[in-house]
């Protein structure tokens, strides 16, 4: 069992001890811990259940690495589920829980699942779909959809903030190593400017576990030194707990710092993305230790050799009173020295070599460890913790020789560089058969937008194996990526440390090498997605043989750890399954981030009221005072009525139409897109950008236009106002402003760049209120200023002057059917205006409308609504337009695509008034049937409401849809099926769009 | 994120402040072309592996458009160029040139 150690523990704290919580059991911990070495320090080595089978699982690793120990953090709106209790800093009062069981840690119920594994296999999930249909539904997809999952969706809202953070630096180093500080000595010494990043709230990495010495000094001495003189360059900023989470292309990169996880609700953000803009990236990533595939290494208590070095140096943690070491390099005695030395047992050295004959081998022969070369566990005994392990020769198929009684196994298959961030942006690997790993070709960098390499791999990371030869490559690194960035190396040389020999390492993908079937069975590779090493000798045979095909069949590597421990042991196994070599078979893609970040920190402030910009006009205060509801429209929020007290929505909607038709209606129109068209082929430029004509409109004028894409479906429509003789004002809808105006800009700055055309968006410069009904132009007649009688303003002019005192200029259109003017003020004088209109109107019955009455408005009278009866596949000619087009242009933006054959087809649905027989309200968006049934045997359509209203002027349902020859069968009866009503149909009479007021008259006064 | 440079500001703008725009030039046909021309203008579109040239626009900055000249592949950057450009400048041909030996040139 593992336990806390009366010494020892460089990063501890021992004066403060820090309480917390596991399944609400209160432990105790000290300042410095990780949340895995103080579950350790207090035994727990059971953490988790696993994914697949609900195998017991314990702490492997010591960092970012860890497959297992993934736990739910925290309560409520702090509450977040799969964290790593290896990077989990300790806190007081953390609360953590373990996962992924039923109904506790130490009896799952799915452990069954464990005993099923033959039926299980990989590809499994696939397999289930082949099986007949109603087992799917009936039988896996219940089961899986129970038992899948890790930890829990988090129910409340996030009681945290986070943020985003610029940096353009000439050097980026990720990783806070001896690799990373040499790299940034150098680097910062040629005056760039430089950021260093650490992942963990220490610099200096594992180098001091190892405690060898650099220049003349020890290891721990010589990183502080050096981060003391880092701190003292004013180019170089140094950060911890801070991940360099991905490399993108043309030098970016993200850095997802944790600022706040250790002091919850200390009122800074919790996490900061750093969005970096690098011209060099130095990646001193370091390396993870593999594991090796044996019989029950996944049984708690079998962790990774340099974890179980590390918990002892850092935290004065035991895994372990007697640890068996299995090893296939020299490495991993460095652990058996450090367990001795710190009074623990190591009753064997399993060593895959035949011959074992190096200093680290001899010191621990010293120190009296039994050395085993040439031997293998052939399994691991125990269930929820190790309780010994049989040993056998490696090189045969695991006969046991001698049983040895432990209760915790340290294991090393060798070290992988950290080529994540390398690779991400299409950096190249090389297969290095000395090490048995991939590492940096760096002939082959990711390059940039100069087609120049921007990584630079420095020390381990770049498969620098020893201290001495990692501090020189970490130095070249920094130097180089100095002077790729524009600056000059200050010379000086590399630190200088002293290097044990190693002996070479052996590589060992199965062990013993020759196991059977039911002990591959046994070999995890993959601990999180439950992947053995007979899952993916099973996936070769299938016929699964690209690497990428084989993850994806057996998950290898698709777990939250993305495969840290497992890739290369996986693929591995695999190449020897198909008989090729391991670079043939290559590596899976490396993608961002390293590890998961948070999605807070990628929204960053982007949340509640920042989410976006809310777009207000100069009225909206008064909309809020006077009950508006409101509805989004772009950014813009509109009220889409007004209620009243004790009124419901659709009782103010109704309310507001027949006002608005009786007496006096307001709308505060000035979201409405405003461009100005102005130079003099301002005329010809419109020609080309409307179906109809507007050259020739006369100054004074108004008319409506449509705009078409280039194929022919309608995008915008609105009215045109010929301001002068080169200045045209086109209005567009509400939310087509920007986009209308982007359009005008494409084709000016694009295509006819010769044209002299400016073009100004001053949507925002006007406050536009409508004036609308009968009472209108009493309203303003009592305001006075300028004539707007019949004669002097009639429909479709406008007139600039004063209303009430007010610069206005006031357009006599109408998009109700009623006596209507839209009078434009400038912005800062809308409120104003706003105030004086209702104040004069009460007494003809002014009341506001919103946007849902002026819909029902434009119904009535059979007015087209861009988004409602357009959806990006509709011509006007569809719509019955075909009087706004031109026949005597040459041409127009979508004029060719009308004449396509398929824009011609006398079969296109086409736009009509729909009344349903008994009166009632269609279902928008519904679909008409007509004979015969189509290839999926669904019974054909002939046509579909575009929108939808009861008419409270007219007591009734009203509609508009597109018809199949529908002008054509005026009078006719169709049918629209209902969702949910059987056979039931709603009967429907085709008839003219217009409902009201079908000559015009009330508008025209 | 690529990082492109912005002939008008002159500064090396974000992907974020560009909208991408498509191939660049497109000859506009019109009334009159043959439905298989019309046809082209609208939907085909190149897609090549290498040596691409596109349109841009400066939408979060100055707003203007321009051309960029670009390998879809390495995404290295050969340079951009103003919008009002019926082909792209022999400086801008060179430099691709210089760089892609196989490169058969601008038609």
């Amino acid at each position: 069992m593992s336990t806390r150690l009366a010494t020892g523990g460089r990063l501890l704290d021992r004066t403060r001890a820090v309480e917390f919580t596991f399944n609400g059991k209160r432990l105790t911990g000290y300042k410095g811990d990780t949340l895995a070495s103080a579950l350790l320090a207090n035994g727990q080595t059971l953490v988790g259940r696993s994914f697949k089978y609900h195998r017991p699982r314990g702490i492997v690793a010591s960092g970012a690495e860890e497959p297992n120990a993934l736990v739910n953090l925290g309560k409520g709106g702090r509450f977040e589920p799969n964290q790593r209790a290896t990077t989990t800093e300790l806190f007081q009062g953390l609360a953590a829980t373990s996962q992924n069981h039923w109904p506790s840690l130490e009896f799952d119920v799915g452990i069954l699942n464990n005993y099923a594994a033959r039926l299980l296999p990989a590809g499994f999930y696939y397999k289930t779909f082949m099986a007949p249909r109603p087992a799917w539904k009936h039988f896996f997809e219940p089961i899986i959809r129970r038992s899948a999952g890790l930890g829990k969706a988090p129910r409340d809202r996030d009681l945290d903030r986070y943020e985003h953070f610029h940096a353009h630096v000439e050097i980026l180093i990720v990783g806070g190593g001896i690799a990373g500080l040499q790299a940034a000595l150098a680097g910062g010494a040629s005056g760039a400017r430089v950021l260093l990043v650490e992942q963990t709230a220490h610099w200096g990495g594992r180098a001091p576990v190892d405690g060898a010495e650099i220049d003349g000094q020890p290891v721990e001495d010589w990183i502080k030194k050096t981060v003391q003189a880092l701190k003292k360059m004013e180019n170089v900023h140094l950060r911890l707990r801070c991940m360099g989470a991905g490399v993108y292309d043309h030098g970016y990169a993200l850095a997802y710092e944790r600022v706040a996880d250790h002091t919850p609700n200390d009122g800074r953000p919790r996490h900061r993305l750093w969005r970096i803009r690098a011209r060099q990236i130095v990646t001193a990533t370091g390396a993870i230790e593999r594991p090796l595939s044996f019989a029950g290494n996944d049984i708690p208590g079998v962790m990774l050799a340099s974890a179980v070095r590390d918990y002892v140096a850092n935290f004065g943690v035991s895994s372990g009173d007697r640890t068996v070491v299995v090893t296939n390099n020299d490495d991993a005695y460095r652990t058996a020295i450090a367990l001795k030395e710190a009074g623990l047992e190591v009753p064997v050295i399993l060593d895959a070599r035949a011959e074992v004959t190096g200093p680290l081998a001899v010191r621990a022969r010293e120190l009296g460890i039994r050395i085993e070369p040439g031997k293998a566990i052939a399994k691991v005994k125990g269930g929820k913790k190790v309780t010994g392990v049989s040993i056998c020769a490696y090189a045969g198929e695991g006969s046991t020789l001698e049983e040895i009684t432990c209760d915790a196994v340290a294991m090393s298959g060798g070290w992988s560089p950290v080529v994540h961030l390398w690779s991400h942006c299409g950096g190249k690997l090389t297969w290095d058969e000395a090490n048995a790993h991939f590492r940096p070709d760096p002939e082959r960098a990711p390059t940039n937008q100069s087609g120049e390499g921007y990584v630079k791999a420095a020390g381990t990371a770049s498969g620098a194996m020893t201290l001495a030869a990692c501090l020189k490559d970490a130095f070249d690194a920094g130097n180089a990526a100095a002077k790729a960035a524009g600056f000059s190396a200050k010379g000086g040389s590399a630190a200088k440390a002293n290097d044990e020999e190693e002996q070479p390492m052996a590589a060992v993908w199965v062990m013993p090498q020759g196991a059977g079937i039911e002990n591959r069975m046994k070999m995890w590779l993959d601990y999180q997605n439950d992947v053995k090493v007979s899952d993916v000798q099973l996936a070769a045979r299938e016929g699964f043989e690209s690497v990428e095909h084989a993850k994806r069949y057996t998950t290898l590597g698709m777990a939250t750890d993305q495969g840290k421990l497992s890739n290369i042991n996986g693929l591995a196994v695999l190449s020897q399954a198909l008989n090729s070599a391991i670079p043939q078979v290559g590596t899976t893609t490396f993608r961002p981030p390293y590890t998961p970040i948070s999605m807070g920190s990628i929204g960053g402030e982007a949340r509640g009221e920042l989410f976006q910009p809310v777009r207000k006009t100069s009225i909206h205060a008064w909309h809020e005072e006077n009950g508006a509801y409101f509805e989004p429209v772009g950014h813009w929020r509109r009220p889409y009525c007004y209620q009243r007290y004790g009124e419901s929505v659709e009782e103010a909607v109704h309310r507001e139409v027949k006002n608005t038709r009786e007496a006096l209606g307001l709308l505060d129109a000035s979201t409405l897109g405003k461009i100005i068209v102005k130079g003099p082929d301002a005329g010809k430029f419109l020609e080309m950008l409307y179906t109809n004509m507007m050259s020739n409109l006369a100054v004074g004028k108004c008319r409506y236009g449509l705009m078409c894409s280039e194929n022919g479906f309608l995008i915008d429509d609105g009215v045109v106002a010929r301001l002068d003789d080169d200045t045209w004002l086109c209005h567009t809808t509400t939310g087509g402003a920007d986009r209308v105006h982007g359009w005008m800009e494409d084709w000016l700055q694009c295509e006819w760049w010769d044209w002299k055309v400016y073009t100004a968006n001053v949507t925002e410069q006007f406050a536009q209120i409508a004036v609308v009904g009968p009472n209108a132009r009493k309203l303003l007649e009592k305001l006075g200023g300028m004539d707007v009688s019949k004669e002097t303003l009639p429909f479709m002019q406008w007139a600039d002057g004063k209303i009430g005192g007010f610069d206005a200029r006031v357009f006599r259109i109408s998009f109700s059917g009623e006596l209507s003017y839209e009078i434009a003020v400038p912005a800062g004088q809308g409120r104003a205006f706003w105030d004086a209109l209702v104040a004069a109107g009460e007494e003809f019955g002014l009341m506001p409308y919103g946007t849902e009455c002026l819909h029902i408005l434009r119904a009535e009278k059979g007015f087209i609504m861009i988004g409602d009866e357009t959806d990006g596949t509709v011509i006007p000619q569809d719509l019955g337009l075909d009087w706004a087009i031109s026949k005597k242009k040459d041409d127009y933006l979508g004029k060719r695509a009308q004449q396509r054959s398929h824009m011609t087809d006398p079969k296109r649905w086409k736009l009509v008034g729909l009344e349903t027989v008994n009166g009632s309200v269609l279902p928008d968006g519904a679909y008409a049937v007509g004979a015969g049934r189509n290839a999926n045997d669904q019974r054909n359509t002939i046509g579909r409401v575009t929108s939808s209203y009861y008419s409270p002027t007219l007591d009734r349902g009203i509609a508009m849809g597109l018809v199949e020859h529908g002008p054509d069968r005026m009078g006719e009866i169709i049918e629209f099926p209902t969702i949910g009503a059987g056979d039931n149909v709603i009967k429907v009479r085709i008839v003219d769009p217009v409902f009201y007021d079908k000559t015009g008259e009330k508008q025209n006064v | 994120m690529l990082l492109l440079n912005c002939p008008y500001c002159g500064i090396d703008a974000d992907e974020t402040e560009l909208a991408a725009g498509g191939e660049a030039h497109l000859k506009r046909e019109t009334v009159g072309s043959e439905d298989a021309d019309f046809e082209a203008y609208l939907f085909m579109r190149d897609n090549p592996k290498g040596v691409h040239f596109e349109r841009w626009r400066h939408a979060y900055g100055c707003g203007k458009w321009f051309l960029s000249a670009r390998d879809t592949m390495t995404l290295e950057v050969f340079g951009t160029y103003p919008a009002q450009s019926k082909k792209p400048p022999k400086v801008i041909e060179n430099a691709i040139k210089k760089k892609r030996r196989d490169w058969k040139g601008w038609s």
